[in-house]
This record gives C-alpha cells, structure tokens and sequence, in this order.
C-alpha cells in the first residue's frame, strides 16, 4: 500500500494546528448553533402567528436566507458592511452572525412546521382546560414540538458545523484551511498527503458530529 | 418580544445592507467615468469611510495587515511550525523591519484580495498579486517585484501544446478570480473551465485528472512540473508578459509613495535575488532566476 502521507501531521506543530483550526471551526458552529436554537424557537412560534405584516416580514427574512448561498451572506457582512457603513466587524463575529442568520431563519421553519403538525385538538383540550395561550405553548405545544424537531434539528446542526470550512473565504484559518495549508507545504515531499491529510480532517468531522447524533437518538428515545 | 424585535433589526439590517451595497457597486462603475466634483465627494467619504491606513497611521498603531496567501509554496505558505514563509513573506518580512512595525498576516485566496483592500481590512497585498488593468482600476500597484506570464501544464501522457487542440469535452483547471481564469474566459470561451477557489483543491483535483490540463502562472505550473513526476509544461508561456507587485488600497498615496521609494532601494542590495535564493531556488533551480526576478522595480 502506497503512503497515505499522514506522516506530514507529525511533521514540527502540524497536528496541534489543525486541532487548534478544528477548534475555531467548532466555536464559530457551537455558538451559532445555540443562539439559532433559541432565537429559532422564538421565531419559529411567531411565523404561525395570525399577523400579516409579521408573516410577511419572516416570509422574506426566510426566503433571503433560502436563496442566498451562505458564501454571499459571508462577504456581505464581512466586506459589504465595512464598505456600506464602515463597520470593521471582526470575521469571527461576521462568521457568527451570519451563520446565527442562516441557522436562526431555518431553525425557525422547521419550528413552525412541528408547531403545524400538532393536531389543533391539543391546543382546543388545552383551552378547555383555562389554559391561557402562554400556558398552552409553554405545557402543551412545545415539549411536543421539540421531541418533533430533535431529528430535524441534528441534520441543520450538523450542516452548520461542516459548513463553516466556508469561513476561510473571509480569512479565517479553520480546520480545512489548516489542512490545506499542511498538504500544500509539504507537496513537495509527501505529494500523497493530500489523501491522507483529507482523511484526518473527515474523521475530525465525524468525532464533532457523531455525539451530537448520539445524543438526538438517546433524546429521541428518552422523551419519546 | 425582545428577541423577536432584535430578529427584526438584524433582518432589516441585512437586507439593507444587501440593498444598498447594490447600489454602491453600480455607482461605484458609474463614477470613475464622471469626474463631477459630486462624484468625487461621494467617493471620497466612501473610502474614508471603507477606511485605509495612512503610513502614519500604521507607524502610529504599530503593526501592519498583510494579506498573502497561506497555501501557495513556495510564494507564501505556512510551514511546519506555523510560521508564515515563502518569496512574498520574505518581502513582508523586510517591510515591517523597515516600518518598524509588527507583522499580522491574513491569510487570503485568490477571489477575496481585492475585497480586502477596498475594505481597508489589509494595509498591503503580497499575494502573488499580478498588474492588470482591470485591477488596477479597483486597487493602487506599487512598483513590480517579479516576472509571470500564464502556463499550462498536463500529464505526460497527453501533453497539451496548444489549446486549439482541445477535444469538445476537454476541461481546464483555473483557480477562480486568478489571470488565468480571465485570460481564458476572454480569449477561449468555448473551451469548458473548472474552477476552484482553493489552490491545495486545484492542484488536488488535477492530479486526480479531473481535468485534461491545469491553467495558471507559469511559475505555479513550472513548479507543479518540477516537484511532480509525470507531468510537463505544453505551454510554458501564454498570453502577455505580466509582473507581480505589492497592491495597497487605492487613493493610500502616503503607503504607495513609501512601497515604491523601498523597492527601490531594495533594488541597489539586490534583494529580491537573496530573496529569491532564500525561497524559490529549491523549486526552480538557477536558471528561472534572472527570468523571474524583478530588482528595483525594472
């Protein structure tokens, strides 16, 4: 079997680098992932409220994030806010909100969709019981809603953590980019590396991602 | 309702920002043809306002912004122990020995060098940056450091010599926002491109012959070839001479005036050949130096 080149991450610093852009691509995706969480229940309650200028407001929020591809909304808050209104955000902080942004519009959509998939006869037995709406949404609707999102919700998180490899755009040195600069500096020596330098990093990824699914199925079982 | 309310301000914040950066890259064309001394105002706040550091300034604050590339060997890359390096590097190095100042790189790609100038997020690209018009309509190039022209490489096996002999399916690797992509989007538009935004993804992508040839400054394939069995330059030299220089924000006159007065006399110790000894040789060998090299500006 030919070298796969991993002999090029124990290479001076290599491999704590790489861990310390894992680490970067961990913190960016952690915090975005949370603040979407909450900020994406709150808005996800609201796009089925009966409001038209609300509704339509979060139609458009939702539908700029649709289209627009996370690459654009990154050069926007990062180079078009200094341009426009001469902000100088850092790019950790665009890198958040934006991801924040992303996370906190889809988040919210798929809240109200297992808000929607509740049958209205919960809400009605609630009532009947002198629950006002409050009570209803906070006993009755979202302890339901929230065992619903759990799988959906993992598939968004997770998304987010490998979608961060984008941050590098706007100069971030993320675990890819780390991995990037490894196999491009010693190409010389080990032009095999790219293979297996790309294998570390996957592997990195799953050792983020799979807790997390772990965790949902364990979740899922427990609360079901 | 407070959260809903700050939903509310970042939304409209963004689709703001969204509406009015529109506007501004279509005024920003529009301007550098109208020289009405309204026009002229709004360009200057803008820039003021996008903020570039004079030389004081940067004097003043004690470090300077450098944008190079991290993951071009040997022009700039990160070697083992995470340290910048590299034929660009070596040249940043001596720019900030010179101001008297510290150095903070930013690792940039080839796509974003112009953004971060007009944004004043950089003070100096030094990222194998090549003079064109087109850029130099948008940034200010300081005096030229270096020697390029586009290259072509490809396998052995099937050596490209000319890129009419390309088949109908035939594609050819770019790197996206480099020459090499303009050039052939200008010159060659029937022939189908691959574009990557990374180099380390490129350079990958070719050697796993996902395409039939890989398009760039010839300094970057005539290395790729040395370093690589296999593989051979077909066209060493394609399209205009061109040169390399440092690029600064445009209208930094006090940054430009101090790059250019330093090459030159960077120019009378020589130093871009010991530049070019300390970093390229290994990967060229002696006989690209005077080729490449570029001393004191001429």
């Amino acid at each position: 079997m030919a070298s796969l080149g991993i002999d090029v991450l124990f290479k001076g610093t290599n491999f704590l680098r790489l861990l310390q852009g894992l680490w970067v691509s961990i913190e960016i995706s952690l915090i975005s992932v949370v603040l979407s969480i909450f900020l994406g229940l709150v808005v996800g309650v609201l796009m089925t409220v009966n409001n038209k200028i609300l509704h339509a407001f979060l139609k458009v929020y939702l539908e700029t994030v649709r289209i627009m591809p996370q690459m654009v909304l990154l050069f926007i808050v990062y180079f078009g806010t200094t341009r426009v209104f001469g902000w100088d955000m850092s790019a950790e902080s665009s890198a958040i909100f934006v991801f924040t942004f992303w996370g906190t519009a889809e988040m919210g959509d798929l809240v109200r969709g297992s808000i929607k998939s509740i049958p209205i006869i919960q809400f009605e037995s609630a009532w009947a019981l002198g629950m006002d709406k409050l009570q209803t949404y906070f006993y009755i609707i979202l302890p339901q809603t929230v065992r619903r999102l759990i799988p959906l919700s993992i598939n968004l998180i997770t998304r987010m953590i490998k979608t961060t490899s984008l941050v590098m755009m706007i100069g971030i040195v993320e675990v890819l980019k780390v991995a990037q600069q490894i196999i491009e500096a010693n190409r010389k020596t080990s032009p095999n590396a790219a293979f297996g330098v790309f294998l570390v990093v996957f592997l990195l990824y799953f050792i983020v991602c799979w807790p997390i699914s772990r965790l949902a199925a364990y979740l899922e079982k427990r609360w079901a | 309702m407070k959260k809903n309310f700050i939903n509310k301000v970042t939304g409209l914040t963004l689709v703001g920002a969204l509406a009015v950066s529109g506007f501004t890259a279509c005024g920003a064309s529009a301007s550098s043809s109208d020289v009405a001394g309204t026009d002229e105002a709004t360009v200057e706040s803008a820039s003021s306002a996008a903020g570039y550091r004079t030389l004081d300034e940067i004097k003043e604050s004690g470090t300077i912004n450098i944008g190079v590339f991290s993951d071009k060997s040997p022009f700039g890359f990160v070697d083992e122990n995470g340290e910048y390096a590299g034929y660009d590097v070596y040249f940043a190095e001596r720019i900030g020995e010179d101001l008297g100042v510290k150095i903070n790189y930013v690792s940039t790609e080839a796509a974003n060098r112009i953004e971060y100038l007009q944004t004043g997020k950089v003070d100096i690209i030094l990222a194998n940056f090549t003079v064109t018009e087109e850029r130099a309509q948008e940034v200010d190039f300081a005096l030229p450091y270096m020697n390029v022209a586009l290259g072509v490489v490809s396998p052995d096996s099937a050596v490209v010599e000319s890129l009419d002999d390309l088949g109908a399916d035939d594609q050819i690797i770019v790197i996206s926002g480099t020459t090499a992509e303009t050039y052939l989007t200008k010159n060659y538009p029937d022939i189908k491109l691959q574009k990557y935004d990374a180099y380390a993804e490129a350079k990958t992508a070719f050697e796993n012959g996902t395409g039939v040839a890989w398009a760039n400054d010839n300094t970057e394939v005539i290395a790729f070839s040395l370093e690589n069995e296999g593989y051979t330059v077909g066209i060493p030299s394609l399209g205009d001479q061109d040169t390399i220089a440092p690029a600064v924000t445009k209208g930094n006159d006090t940054l430009l005036k101090w790059l250019n007065e330093e090459i030159e006399t960077l120019g009378t110790e020589n130093f871009f050949h010991a530049d070019y000894e300390a970093t390229l040789l290994d990967t060229y060998g002696a006989d690209y130096e005077d080729t490449l090299v570029l001393e004191g500006g001429k």
